[in-house]
């Protein structure tokens, strides 16, 4: 007889889900949804408020990555002042965002997913945590933990805080890098590089084994969208959206974030909170793409910088010139530690980080701003629209994790296809579907404009809608 | 000069006669929380924060417009008094629309310095959520109504310092508030010399500079002491 199983709620990951797993009268699998169960409505809210707060307000949506807000809301205010951000200003930016990108990262491999590799996907779940982790490998633990403090402290000492630093601003950053600050960072550098390093050898050790993860873990043909450089190169601040195909082909090059609407659409499902984008040109569902590490590691023709380079090359000889397995999300991400710490790197020669010219200043100039960046888990789109005197009228955010939902959907219903058969459901099958949206490093606080841990549900319903078996996790 | 002398907390106070007892106990060096209360301009006894027992009499009194009296016994710190003034606060933060973490002045305001004060960890009386606005169409400054308490201190200081009587209070009750001009839209009452004196004497983040982002307003309020002074005084220096 045909059932549902619910995964309820899916655990670490940031933010509340479920996954339902549609089973047909033989016990197969027919059909598997990622449910976002949390609603937020930051688009309604700010309406009405000064666009000037959009940084402070929109960064509240998340305490992972709130600086992939400040940087769009900021992006967003300098379109509407029409100003361009002083060199010094945007550098600082960047900086921001590579510490951002670099604790996000450590977060999502370190604490989050790397018990599944590295206690085993089988293995006790009470003890498949971080603080498992601990216990079997305290030095590794440590310098992950360790690695995310570096990044975190990047942000704190440009913002004065790690989590909703108030300090990108419309027309720039409040204030420069200090002497202190810089010092602190040359010196934590080497040893974020050796973990990232270390990192990097332990996961392509588990590459070697892994065929099955590798192969069932999401691996299908899709778009990718990210922003690149205008010499090709890795980008993660300005640029432009390239789409790729999984042969290779760029689709769609030099788009400007000013046009999304023209080649993203955005569909509604109704059993999900989280909208389902789309690439226009190819409708929904076909236009599914993927963003984050693996769709800017796809996109780029290189990151430009030579270590990263270096393990680029490696990246593709492994995974194919473009690696659709979304179980290498994780291997991009590894990847990306170690361009963003090279490029912090080179950030501590420029004399523009201790500049004073940081901020540009004017009036409402324009009253429509879309701003675009590149959070950790892929592109993120603000778009303002304001009145004469910058009160907000409209809000619309494209949030990265949306823009993976359908990819996600189609993930977990590749794993669960393939792992679970007949009414008896082992729970290291489920963590493997749990395991499938982890490569993701979802944010579903962000993605619905909630808090807390982000505990699974997981359910086995019948043809007709009633539920034969459900299992909870907190 | 006439001296006036009064116990305030038990302890022996000698004063100008005519003072009233915020003053007296500020010389006495005894701290009594205020928020309305504005050096350099008149009295409103608006937020009653400062309310104190007066032996005599079961009513609490305000000490900011209280003169004064000889042989007078104050407390200005009794259980009593710590129940109310917490009281007070946990209903302006219900009242209004205060979201600290987003604020232009947090970190810098008065109202979350006096909420510490009074140690309110949070409000026993449900949030009221009203809808208010915010008003930027003044060239270089914007209030938002949402973060206003009613202490009418822009009221006086434009009043009182700047001459230019720009904001008064319109409505009763609950439906208070502060307006410019005739009621108005800021940005078209010329009568505003754009001093920005009303910025630094907000206590929150009402009042604000066009542009300011979050825990970016640092008001210099005693710079409207000076202004009076320079004035009254001819003392010039801060």
């Amino acid at each position: 007889m045909a059932k549902t199983v619910v995964i309820d709620p899916v655990t670490r990951i940031e933010g509340h889900a479920k996954i339902s797993i549609f089973l047909d009268d033989a016990g197969e699998v027919e059909n598997a949804r990622f449910h976002v169960v949390e609603y937020r409505g930051f688009e309604k809210f700010c309406e009405g408020r000064p666009f000037t707060e959009m940084a402070g307000i929109t960064a509240r949506i998340c305490g992972i990555c709130p600086v992939s807000h400040l940087l769009a809301a900021a992006k967003t205010g300098d379109k509407l002042l029409a100003v361009q951000v002083p060199i010094a200003g945007e550098k600082l930016r960047r900086l921001m965002n590579l510490g951002q990108i670099i604790q996000s990262h450590a977060l999502s491999f370190f604490h989050l997913s790397s018990p599944d590799f590295l206690l085993g996907w089988d293995s006790d779940p009470a003890k498949r945590n971080v603080f498992g982790l601990i216990a079997a490998d305290p030095d590794l633990a440590r310098a992950g933990i360790r690695l995310r403090q570096f990044g975190q402290t990047v942000i704190e000492k440009l913002g004065a805080r790690k989590i909703h630093a108030a300090w990108t601003v419309p027309g720039g950053v409040r204030s420069p890098l200090s002497a202190e600050g810089r010092q602190w960072i040359c010196d934590r550098l080497p040893e974020s590089l050796d973990t990232t390093r270390t990192a990097l050898r332990i996961f392509k050790d588990l590459l070697d084994r892994f065929h099955t993860e590798t192969e069932q873990f999401g691996k299908f043909p899709s778009l990718f969208m990210s922003l690149v450089a205008p010499n090709g190169d890795w980008e993660h601040y300005g640029g432009a959206i390239r789409f790729k195909d999984s042969e290779g082909n760029i689709i769609a090059d030099g788009l400007s974030e000013d046009d999304y609407q023209d080649y993203l659409g955005e569909a509604v499902e109704h059993w999900s909170y989280l909208k389902f984008p789309y690439y226009k040109p190819l409708g929904y569902p076909d236009g599914i793409y993927r963003v984050g590490p693996l769709a800017r590691v796809n996109n780029c023709d290189r990151f430009g910088t030579p270590e990263a380079d270096a393990e680029l090359a490696e990246f593709r000889q492994r995974g194919g010139a473009i690696a659709t397995s979304s179980f290498l999300y994780h291997y991009a991400r590894l990847l990306e530690i170690l361009a963003c710490l090279e490029r912090v790197q080179q950030f501590m020669d420029d004399p523009d980080m201790m500049s004073d010219r940081v901020r540009a200043k004017a009036d409402i100039n324009q009253t429509v701003g879309i701003g675009v960046s590149e959070a950790p888990r892929g592109t993120l789109f603000h778009h303002y629209e304001v009145d004469e005197n910058g009160l907000l009228e409209k809000v619309n955010l494209i949030i990265a994790t949306g823009q993976n939902n359908l990819a996600m959907n189609q993930t977990v219903t590749q794993i669960a296809k393939h792992y679970i058969h007949g009414n008896e459901i082992p729970e290291g099958m489920l963590n493997r579907v749990e395991a499938g949206i982890r490569c993701f490093d979802p944010c579903l606080s962000c993605s619905t404009h909630a808090a807390g841990q982000m505990p699974l549900h997981v359910q086995l319903l019948r043809p007709d809608g009633s539920v034969l078996d459900e299992v909870y996790r907190d | 000069m006439s001296i006036t002398t009064l116990k305030i907390n038990g302890q022996d106070v000698v004063t100008e006669s005519g003072k009233t007892v915020l003053d007296a106990a500020k010389e006495a060096g005894v701290a009594i929380p205020t928020l309305c209360h504005l050096e350099g301009v008149s009295e409103a006894a608006a937020c009653r924060l400062c309310a104190v027992e007066v032996k005599g009499t079961p009513k609490l009194l305000p000490a900011c417009v209280t003169p004064v009296s000889e042989g007078m016994e104050v407390e200005t710190n009794t259980p009593k008094l710590q129940d109310y003034r917490r009281m007070i606060v946990e209903l302006f933060f219900a009242e209004g629309n205060h979201v600290c973490s987003i604020c232009v002045a947090n970190g810098n305001c008065e109202l979350q310095d006096v909420a510490i004060e009074v140690g309110m960890d949070h409000s026993r009386f449900s949030y009221r959520f009203p809808d208010r606005g915010v008003d930027l169409s003044h060239p270089m400054f914007g209030i938002d109504h949402n973060r206003c308490i009613l202490c009418t201190r822009c009221v006086r200081v434009c009043d009182e310092v700047e001459g230019a009587h720009v904001w008064d209070v319109g409505n009763r009750g609950e439906a208070c508030y502060i307006v410019s001009g005739m009621d108005q839209p800021w940005g078209e009452v010329s009568a505003c010399t754009a001093c920005g004196k009303c910025v630094d004497a907000c206590p929150t983040g009402s009042i604000f500079r066009k542009g300011t982002t979050t825990g970016e307003k640092a008001g210099d309020r005693a710079k409207l002491e000076f202004l009076v002074n320079a004035r009254d005084k001819q003392e010039w220096s801060r």
